[in-house]
């Protein structure tokens, strides 16, 4: 039985095209994907993200027990602010990808949706003698993403709310407001490229908060979005995707995520086997590409040496929405990861030429 | 929403409609494929001259999300390709029947099982579920 989020009936009410995801029963789109992938380019676009998981973690070593755990530098991250943060195992592969909210007196780790079992009883095992509690608030919050370069200006507006300072709240700030007369978290991140925000509030109320996001601004402003959309749009800023471009057996090094990991802030778990894979050299990359010849790569796709060996493999490819051409993102050895390289790629049997282009494809247009 | 099944046409289980056109025959995609791709945006159709066999793949069609093979619902030459649709391929998804057409075959007579409209449609409805 595929799980469903509080919005389940809404989707199915406004039409979105229902598909499985990770377990989960969600929109894939709504009136088409690039449709959708525009708005939030040129304006603003709503999600339902309520599949990932939402864990608090408290007690007077919680941030110890986090650095701990996560390879980004926990206690650096003030209250009222957040970060990316890498779980890794102790080889150095990557059990998931998180985003970390210091709140004021408790810490809220999201999680990807279908690694929420795995991360909770990853954090259960690695408790110890830590003194902290924690507590799974997936089920109790509702989460969603209104993203695109209109979200400040029409959220500092709403309705009924105090949302007004959140013009004012920096990139990966996150605050309480109240929202639509809700008490609500709301934090300056996202997974677009786009400047935007996550809302966090009781899940019952997610019906009605989905349908009054929709009605701010002159109509229309604000455009329902499904997963489609989602992964087009972390696409072409290149923001990483597990089970595509890390898992378990990828390293941040070759994820080039490198810029998470903190060698020198303490012990986590995974320094040793990073530090040893840093000093070495990642054996392989991922890189951008762009195709010579005609086609679409796609996930999984194989990737050829021009000599013939068989070399990796397409993490993420697609006709890229705003970018207007088929792109993609490969596993392959350093030597070919470089922007200039050549390799084939296995198009339905056939190599079709490609060239290895600088990531991201779309620069990220954040709040400064 | 309504899937758009013209009375006039054959259809294939792959989705391909076919219009007879005195002794050659017209393919495309039924609306209900074009709905369920979404937006297309990349095309592969094969060049004038290709002999196709029935049920082969003659060509690939993609969207954002998905990638689809084309199958000959009939064998034969390819007379016609619409090659408007290499620059752009908005017609598609826009008028599926009409600009959207993909190739142009003289038929050798060869033929996988063909649909009239009320069983295309039944078979939509069947898959909807």
């Amino acid at each position: 039985m595929l799980q469903r989020t509080p919005l389940f009936a809404t989707h199915v009410a406004m039409g979105a095209r229902m598909v499985e995801f990770g377990g989960w029963e969600m929109p894939v789109q709504y009136r088409g994907i690039i449709e959708e992938h525009q708005a939030v380019r040129q304006r603003a676009g709503l999600f339902d993200i309520c599949h990932m998981g939402r864990f608090l973690v408290r007690g007077p070593q919680a941030e110890e027990f986090l650095d701990y755990l996560v390879s980004s530098n926990v206690a650096a991250i003030g209250p009222g602010q957040s970060n990316y943060g890498l779980l890794c195992r102790p080889d150095g592969g990557i059990v998931d990808d998180i985003f970390i909210y210091h709140l004021d007196h408790e810490f809220l780790v999201v999680v990807n949706a279908s690694n929420r079992q795995k991360d909770w009883e990853w954090l259960q095992q690695h408790r110890g003698s830590f003194a902290v509690e924690m507590e799974d608030y997936s089920e109790q919050w509702a989460m969603l993403a209104l993203q695109g370069p209109a979200a400040e200006m029409l959220l500092a507006a709403a309705p009924d709310s105090a949302t007004a300072h959140l013009a004012d709240l920096p990139f990966h700030g996150v605050t309480r407001a109240n929202l639509f007369g809700l008490e609500s978290l709301i934090a300056r991140t996202g997974y677009t490229g786009e400047d935007g925000f996550e809302l966090f509030f009781a899940a019952e109320h997610a019906p009605t908060v989905w349908s009054r996001l929709l009605e701010l601004g002159e109509p229309g402003s604000v455009q329902a979005c499904g997963l489609g959309a989602r992964d087009s749009l972390r696409f072409e800023p290149c923001l990483a995707l597990y089970g595509h471009e890390i898992s378990d057996t990828i390293n941040p090094y070759e994820a080039r995520l490198g810029w998470v990991v903190k060698l020198d802030k303490g012990d986590f778990i995974g320094r040793a086997s990073l530090a040893q894979i840093k000093a070495q050299g990642p054996v392989r990359k991922l890189t951008g590409f762009e195709l010579l010849g005609r086609g679409v790569a796609r996930g999984d796709y194989p990737i050829q040496s021009l000599e013939g060996q068989a070399v990796g493999y397409v993490t993420t490819g697609m006709p890229a929405p705003t970018l207007g051409r088929p792109l993609g993102i490969a596993l392959v050895p350093t030597a070919l990861s470089g922007e200039g390289s050549e390799f084939d790629i296995i198009i339905r049997e056939k190599p079709v030429r490609a060239r290895a282009i600088k990531m991201p494809f779309y620069k990220p247009r954040y709040k400064k | 929403m309504a899937t758009n099944i013209p009375v006039e046409l054959r259809y294939s289980k792959s989705d391909e409609w076919l219009r007879m056109e005195g002794d050659e025959v017209v393919i495309g995609i039924t609306d209900y494929a074009q709905n369920a791709l979404g937006d297309i945006v990349y095309l592969e159709l094969p060049t004038v001259g290709t002999v196709l066999s029935a049920r082969a793949s003659f060509g690939v069609i993609e969207s954002v999300k998905a990638s689809s093979d084309l199958y000959a619902p009939i064998g034969g030459e390819v007379v016609a390709v619409n090659t408007a649709l290499e620059s752009a391929q908005e017609p598609i998804n826009q008028d599926p029947y009409g600009d959207g057409w993909l190739i142009r075959v003289r038929p050798s007579g060869e033929e996988e099982e063909l649909l009239d409209a009320q069983a295309y449609a039944a078979y939509c409805e069947e898959r909807a579920h």
